[in-house]
């Protein structure tokens, strides 16, 4: 063990756990502001009280997303000082836009939405949290572009006095295809993930008020089956869209690393040796020292198309990956970790299609009103969540993996990029600071998202004294009489 | 001025921004144990700074990024060699923001309690790190060839590094108790009065050693003039909150670290970080810099983004003017 190993460590820790807020952020912004739309277009009270209480859940996550968000900013020049001065020139452009573009925009008004609810005109309220949800998809653009950068560098030169990158064309790296590519298959996975958080809400709370536990289970205020039914029907919509989506995206971006990282491709599939009309691996069980696998069963031709668009097309396999980089870098062992590739990429591709599954076929259950009778379909309903997250994280584990041994590919190796200052001792204490920190900051966030779903509306916005039948109360009195107060903390 | 110099500055504003800025808050943060004497006090503090907080630190996350473009051996050097210093601020600023976000959501005294401690102690680390790291990169540090930094913690703890730790603690103490009078009223606009005064007493003296310190150890013609502002707009900023005059008051503090950061990057300017082993192997802006391409690009988009920035925070500050008082907190949710 040392301080490359810890270092790697601790940013998979901080990544993977930073981006199970970010999914819910992207997607939560849009979704919070579809519903606070359909207040200020129908009046309706019922829409209102939904944006109040998926937005306060949302700002919950939110302030999760923010905070461990800023570990990132810092950490490659913590733990990854050689990565930064060689890559600085490229990377850090997007990185500094994604901070003046999108984080101005979100934090300034993030802060307006929460505390303008009765200092702002309602349009301009509204435009708020509408100018957030755009502002979190500049920022997931930026940094996926310079992630993409990484995996299928462009618009660069090496400097050969100084030994490090310099961009020749900003434009380049912007519309690199990994990036844009990368970029509607995250955002889509962001969608799944957020509509099935807001579907997992929502069958929660009609679960509970079918088969109560407690008292306070069995009666919620009459009005709140219709928001939810309603809140179900949108988390489910989004999910079926962004399902389509992420599968469009995702067979492109197969594609691309087909052709642009082959080695990560044939580590995903277990695939050791060339192969024409190469099959799709369902269950394989691989001999690294070998190189061949023990196991494999597989659909024929499959992989060849996803790869190439034509059944018999031709897919490099990892022994092939590895000899050409031999020829072309020198000798080294150039394959990353075939088994965390191979898993990753299933249980992505497996919990993320079970996610959008839950969402169409969620749709048809609750075709014109209806709603499931039974209570193991609210709670499968209920586990799209942590699916839709899990496949979230194992995208980025695939990626992130799949690229090594190279930070850059074909540029920079991930051994090259540590920090040559810094110790054993430093890492570790960073290493241990963020996990314990992030596990206390789990329980608590979880703990609190948990204690506000189950008090449910009424907790975040009363229900006033003398209606409980729930007619819809017009606008213009509810700004008067259920007045949001403006001071939050 | 060439490109490399422009990016500089640019930096340089950046973090001045953040420091005159997130300075404030970090004060109101520090300051909550001693003029929040009780719950609805506290709440009061923390909602003056509620809807701009997180938008002050952005400007942090914007200098930071924008030295990974422009200088990308300043941020490799500058966060990888103050390792222990650089993590306890991240920290700090984590539980800060959790805490402002979710000290309100429990309606519990022990739970409230608890999250305060986070605020006051995720104010006070950064408030005090930075001071010692903007002194240490001024002072200088042992460094190998590339520009790795090779100190230990120890090393950063000199009375130099420590006056400046102290300058900023101080600094922000009293900025943001003047900014407490100046936006709430009833006893926390009192208390704060109070202690912007009690608090220059430290704050003044401190920032007069260290500045007089940087002058000489870092000798810039053009600082002195800036330096004798920064301390003048102090006194005048403490004198004129005790008085009651606080949007005055404010506009002198904001001066007062404005000057005080002024005259940091300046005297910094061109050596970034000095090296104390061989001065050979010093960080200068050239050496650390980007290609001209790089800052090009970065040029027009930070003259095309900025405004906008400056002017829709410019905005928020403008929604939010309203003093906030005990009659605004409404009861716990």
């Amino acid at each position: 063990m040392d301080a490359l190993d810890l270092a790697r460590w601790q940013f998979g820790i901080t990544t993977v756990y930073h981006f199970l807020f970010v999914p819910l952020t992207i997607g939560l912004s849009a979704i919070v502001a579809i519903l606070q739309t359909a207040w200020h277009r129908t009046g309706k009270v019922e829409y209102l009280r939904a944006t109040r209480f998926l937005g306060k859940l949302f700002l919950i996550n939110f302030a999760m997303g923010v905070v461990t968000g800023i570990v990132q900013e810092f950490q490659f020049g913590m733990n990854w000082s050689s990565y930064s001065t060689f890559v600085g020139d490229v990377f850090g452009a997007p990185l500094a836009m994604e901070a003046l573009l999108a984080f101005f925009l979100e934090s300034t008004f993030i802060g307006l939405w929460i505390f303008g609810w009765d200092r702002l005109p309602r349009r301009i309220h509204l435009a708020c949290i509408w100018i957030v949800a755009v502002g979190t998809n500049f920022s997931a653009y930026f940094i996926i572009a310079a992630n993409a950068w990484m995996r299928h560098p462009v618009g660069f030169t090496v400097d050969e006095t100084t030994g490090r990158a310099r961009l020749t064309d900003i434009w380049a790296v912007l519309t690199n295809p990994q990036a844009w590519s990368t970029y509607l298959h995250v955002v889509s996975g962001a969608f799944i993930a957020a509509g099935l958080f807001v579907v997992a809400v929502s069958a929660f709370k009609l679960m509970r008020a079918r088969w109560p536990r407690r008292a306070s289970d069995a009666a919620p205020h009459p009005s709140e089956d219709g928001l939810f039914r309603k809140t179900l029907r949108l988390g489910l919509a989004v999910t079926a869209i962004a399902g389509a989506l992420v599968v469009f995206s995702g067979d492109h971006q197969a594609k691309l690393m087909a052709q642009y990282e082959p080695m990560k491709l044939a580590g995903a599939e277990a695939l050791w040796d060339d192969e024409q009309g190469a099959g799709f691996s369902l269950f394989a069980v691989g001999d690294i020292r070998e190189g061949r696998n023990h196991i494999n069963v597989q659909i024929p031709n499959v992989l060849s198309f996803l790869a190439t668009g034509d059944f018999q097309g031709d897919v490099e396999g990892i022994n092939d990956v590895q000899q050409r980089f031999e020829q072309e870098f020198g000798p080294g062992d150039y394959r990353p970790n075939i088994a965390v590739l191979y898993w990753s990429f299933r249980l992505m591709m497996g919990l993320g299609l079970a996610g959008v599954g839950i969402g169409i076929i969620g749709l048809w259950l609750t075709r014109r009103g209806r709603l499931p009778e039974r209570r193991w379909m609210y709670r499968v309903a209920i586990l799209g969540l942590p699916a839709a997250l899990a496949a979230n994280v194992f995208g980025w584990i695939l990626t992130e993996m799949g690229r090594q041994p190279w930070t850059v590919v074909g540029e920079l190796l991930t051994a090259a990029s540590v920090s040559p200052g810094v110790s054993l001792t430093e890492v570790a204490i960073s290493l241990s600071a963020f996990t314990l920190l992030y596990a206390v900051l789990a329980v608590i966030e979880v703990t609190l998202l948990l204690r506000y779903v189950a008090a449910g509306p009424a907790a975040v916005m009363p229900y006033p004294p003398d209606d409980d039948s729930g007619p819809d109360v017009p606008a213009a009195r509810e700004r008067e009489d259920d007045r949001v107060p403006a001071f939050v903390y | 001025m060439d490109l490399q110099t422009i990016w500089f500055v640019a930096i340089a504003v950046l973090w001045t921004g953040y420091l005159v800025l997130e300075g404030f808050d970090f004060g109101v943060g520090m300051l909550l144990p001693v003029v929040g004497r009780d719950d609805t006090d506290r709440r009061v503090m923390i909602n003056s700074i509620g809807p701009v907080w997180d938008g002050n630190e952005v400007w942090l996350i914007t200098a930071v990024g924008a030295t990974f473009a422009a200088f990308p051996a300043w941020y490799g050097s500058m966060l990888s060699g103050f390792y222990l210093p650089v993590l306890a601020i991240i920290l700090a600023l984590i539980v800060r923001g959790v805490a402002f976000e979710y000290r309100g959501k429990v309606d519990d005294d022990r739970w409230r309690r608890r999250w305060d401690v986070a605020i006051v102690v995720g104010s006070t680390v950064p408030a005090l790190a930075w001071g010692l790291i903007f002194a240490n990169l001024l002072r200088g540090l042992p460094m190998r060839p590339g520009h790795v930094v090779d100190a230990g913690f120890a090393d950063m703890l000199n009375p130099y590094a420590l006056l400046g730790a102290l300058v900023t603690g101080s600094l922000f103490l009293l900025h943001g108790a003047v900014f407490l009078s100046l936006k709430t009223d009833g006893p926390v606009r009192v208390l704060a009065r109070a202690v912007a005064l009690r608090s220059a007493i430290v704050a003044v003296p401190a920032l007069v050693g260290f500045l007089g310190w940087t002058l000489a150890h870092r000798p810039t013609g053009w600082t002195i003039p800036v330096a004798v502002v920064a301390v003048v707009a102090l006194v005048t900023g403490a004198g004129l909150a005790g008085r009651g005059r606080e949007g005055w008051a404010f506009a002198s503090t904001a001066v007062s670290v404005l000057g005080t950061s002024v005259v940091i990057f300046g005297s910094m300017f061109p050596v970034l970080i000095p090296s104390t082993t061989d001065p050979a192997l010093s960080l200068t802006v050239a050496g650390a810099a980007s290609g001209p391409y790089t800052l090009e690009v970065m040029s027009w988009i930070a003259l095309v983004l900025l405004p906008f920035v400056i002017g829709y925070q410019a905005w928020s500050y403008w929604v939010f003017r309203r003093r906030v008082t005990r009659a605004h907190i409404a009861p716990a949710h």
